[in-house]
């Protein structure tokens, strides 16, 4: 080299945070010595909102609606997660029309953002026409979403005690028709990518994983399941319900790219199964606790006002009992109260395991809320699949670790 | 849940082991802090192999002002623990676990980050999620909730932290 | 939809030969000037900026249930300098602003923003210390889209409240 007097170097790009395939604005420093990546470090907090900080203002119910835009792909686990906590700590058991709702919204969630992970991620490896397939199932489930709780995303629709509200009379006939749509469609997508050369060349043996290297870096959900090792909350540590489901969860030993792709897709088999155990077990009955010290009313119907009130209700609170006038007030101006004490509740979210660390000291507000979120671990794991490969592989490992940067930066 | 053999083999070892809503917790002091986890990590039966979350709670007017907490898992037994150490206002600084817990990493930036809770041994101790210019250490009790006030038609409603209700 | 049209023709004022000249030179301006405001609108290209939730909304808004194709949107350009739209959707956390400043300079003229959400129009429900309360203290904003998140219709209403607005008060410079 001296001999010639060529000098070498390594060249430092910057990777985002505004980019179109970093999911999010996620921006990573990556140097090059030609097309290999020598090191990659991820940059994260561009998308920093301050929400635990936020829920410490905030009552109880109210962390609902903050927590739900955290991961903003997967809200009714955020929700999930956060209102098991505080009801671990008040110490109550939701009825189980709820907890089969919540299931069942759940796995639809989880449905869903499979089909962003895999729109996005098509979209970013060239098979732009899957891009358009993703988002047209999406919109089937998020017109469930929208019947049940008025919103398409971000629903805070799951509150301590239960649900907001019952399911609209239809519902349950929607998520039917879905689930006679969505196996052929997930077969459509299947047919497209699985045995794709290109689709092959681009994912197959690319950001490897090794399962001791997973675990020690913390990463969960499909990446530790497409690195051998079988963990899966749900099955683990169950929760909500879920002891009482059938369902598989898919391990495949190769640790690669292609290995993430097939256990979601498997996922979102399985998810649907779980869907319709829900349907077949979804018993009649109160979708709230019966406590009326934590049961917030939400029976709306719109009224003459326009704005929606049960006249049940305000007829019992304003001329029938003192005491229901007193309690709704104390409900409603300061939220519940929750005893002292702390806990951890992991749910299994779509990207792996979801943990919310929920601290209390006994008044209307929530002391400590740490949300540990799986895209933050997961990422610490993307230097590792990079590093010693191509530029290229940089978009597919990304694309394949899935992260969400709401969730990371919170 | 943990299964009451868990309590048991924690309190063989660990004098101050609570146990509410079914989980187990374990109270060391700072100095231990280190041969705990490895005890943990190493004894067969117990086997904590993944560290879920590393986070802290700020007590101001306690003694201690930070709280630590560790959440371990453990993939074979399936039962998860959680350890808590205590550090004073004056003295906020712990040794750092990365290498047992390599994904300890990020987590402790983010404590530190938040907190100023500084990590003995990390090999790169810096802000992650506030700029890296950021003065002050968000999450401490002592620092406000921020924002604006909101002005609309000739109401004012200040910001969350400042209203009385 | 119903859209708001406003009358915004130029007049020349003259008289004799100097007001017909004058007349003729305005009508050819203002002819031009609506050919290329209406060219303008026609094919804006969006910047990809979406930064949180409403960021799945204008994905939402450009898949196939709400096509954006239909006004020439689909290709949201990822260089800044061959778009003419940034549409900021999300939260702006403080870190981030600098960023959307030299994205936003980085935009050849004539450029225009819309403000996707609440969030991005005014803070939404984060008034805090990690989110900045408003983009427009950063940039200046021709359509504030409200919302948490906008459905893509309301995105789309906001897009061709835009396009008339470039289409009757766009100026040739």
């Amino acid at each position: 080299m001296a001999a010639t007097g060529v000098r070498e170097e390594t060249m430092i790009i910057n990777m985002g945070p505004q980019h179109p395939s970093t999911h999010g604005v996620l921006r990573l420093v990556l140097e090059l010595d030609g097309e290999t990546v020598v090191s990659a470090r991820p940059v994260v907090g561009y998308l920093h909102t301050g929400i635990e900080k936020n829920c410490e203002w905030r009552s109880w119910q109210q962390g609902v609606a903050f927590v739900t835009r955290m991961d903003y792909l997967s809200p009714f686990h955020n929700e999930m997660a956060y209102c098991l906590a505080v009801e671990r700590l008040l110490g109550i058991e939701v009825p189980e029309r709820a907890r089969v709702i919540r299931v069942m919204l759940c796995e639809l969630n989880r449905v869903a953002s499979h089909l962003v992970w895999l729109a996005t991620t098509a979209l970013e490896l060239g098979a732009i026409s899957v891009m358009l397939y993703g988002f047209r199932e999406r919109e089937l489930i998020l017109d469930i979403f929208e019947m049940a709780s008025g919103l398409r995303m971000n629903h805070a629709y799951m509150r301590v005690g239960g649900l907001a509200m019952d399911l609209p009379d239809g519902a349950t006939d929607l998520v039917r028709d879905f689930l006679g749509q969505m196996p052929g469609r997930i077969h459509e997508y299947e047919d497209l990518l699985s045995a794709n050369p290109i689709w092959l060349e681009r994912t197959r043996g690319v950001g490897y994983l090794s399962p001791r290297d997973a675990v020690a870096l913390g990463a969960t959900g499909p990446i530790i399941r497409g690195s051998g090792i079988d963990y899966d909350v749900r099955r683990t540590t169950p929760y909500g319900g879920y002891e009482d489901y059938e369902f598989d969860v898919p391990v495949l030993p190769d640790g690669d790219c292609y290995a993430r792709y097939v256990v979601r897709m498997e996922e979102m088999k399985q998810s649907l199964w779980i869907v319709e155990q829900c349907l077949e077990r979804l018993p009649d009955g109160p979708v709230k606790v019966d406590d009326p010290k934590i049961r917030f009313p939400g029976d709306l119907r719109v009224g003459p006002d326009g704005i929606g009130n049960s006249e049940q209700y305000v007829r019992h609170i304003m001329e029938e009992s003192m005491e229901a006038l007193i309690n709704h007030f104390k409900l409603v101006t300061q939220g519940i109260r929750v005893p002292p004490g702390e806990v951890y509740q992991a749910v299994e979210s779509p990207r792996g395991e979801l943990g919310y660390y929920v601290v209390s000291d006994g008044t209307p507000r929530p002391y400590r809320v740490h949300v540990r979120d799986p895209s933050f671990a997961n990422l610490q794991s993307l230097p590792l699949m990079v590093e010693g490969g191509l530029v290229a592989d940089v978009v597919a490992c990304t694309a394949s670790v899935d992260p969400v940067m709401g969730g990371v930066d919170r | 849940m943990n299964p009451p053999e868990l309590l048991e083999g924690l309190r063989r070892r660990f004098p101050d082991v609570q146990a509410a809503r079914g989980e187990a917790t374990v109270v060391v002091e700072r100095s231990g802090l280190l041969e705990a986890l490895a005890y943990l990590k190493d004894e067969r039966d117990l086997s904590f192999d993944l560290l879920s979350d590393l986070t802290a709670s700020d007590w101001p007017g306690r003694f201690p002002r930070y709280w630590l907490a560790y959440h371990l898992l453990s993939l074979e037994h399936r039962h998860r623990v959680r350890v808590k150490v205590g550090l004073a206002e004056d003295d906020a600084t712990a040794p750092t676990v990365t290498g047992a817990y390599p994904t300890a990493n990020w987590f402790e930036r983010e404590v530190y980050d938040f907190y100023g809770v500084t990590f003995q041994g990390h090999p790169d101790l810096r802000r992650i999620i506030m700029p890296d210019d950021w003065e002050g250490y968000p999450l401490r009790k002592d620092y406000a909730l921020g924002g604006v006030g909101t002005q609309y038609k000739g109401a004012f409603i200040p910001p969350v932290d400042e209203r009385n209700a | 939809m119903p859209v708001e049209r406003v009358a915004g023709v130029h007049t020349g004022r003259g008289s004799g030969a100097d007001a017909e000249e004058e007349v003729r030179r305005g009508i050819l301006v203002t002819t031009l000037e609506k050919a290329v405001n209406w060219a303008r609108k026609q094919s804006m290209w969006p910047v990809t900026f979406g930064l949180a939730c409403c960021a799945i909304e204008m994905m939402s808004a450009g898949a196939g249930n709400y096509d954006l194709a239909r006004w020439g949107m689909e290709i949201f350009r990822a260089s800044p300098r061959q778009s003419d739209l940034m549409i900021v959707a999300g939260r702006l956390s403080q870190k981030m602003a600098p960023v959307l400043r030299q994205v936003y300079d980085q935009m050849p003229e004539p450029k225009w923003v819309i403000s996707m959400g609440v969030c991005a129009s005014a803070g939404g429900m984060f008034t805090n210390y990690a989110v900045v309360q408003g983009v427009d203290t950063i940039v200046p904003v021709d359509v504030y889209v409200p919302g948490c998140p906008p459905r893509p219709e309301m995105l789309m209403y906001g897009i061709l409240t835009l396009h008339e607005k470039v289409r009757t008060q766009g100026h040739l410079k």
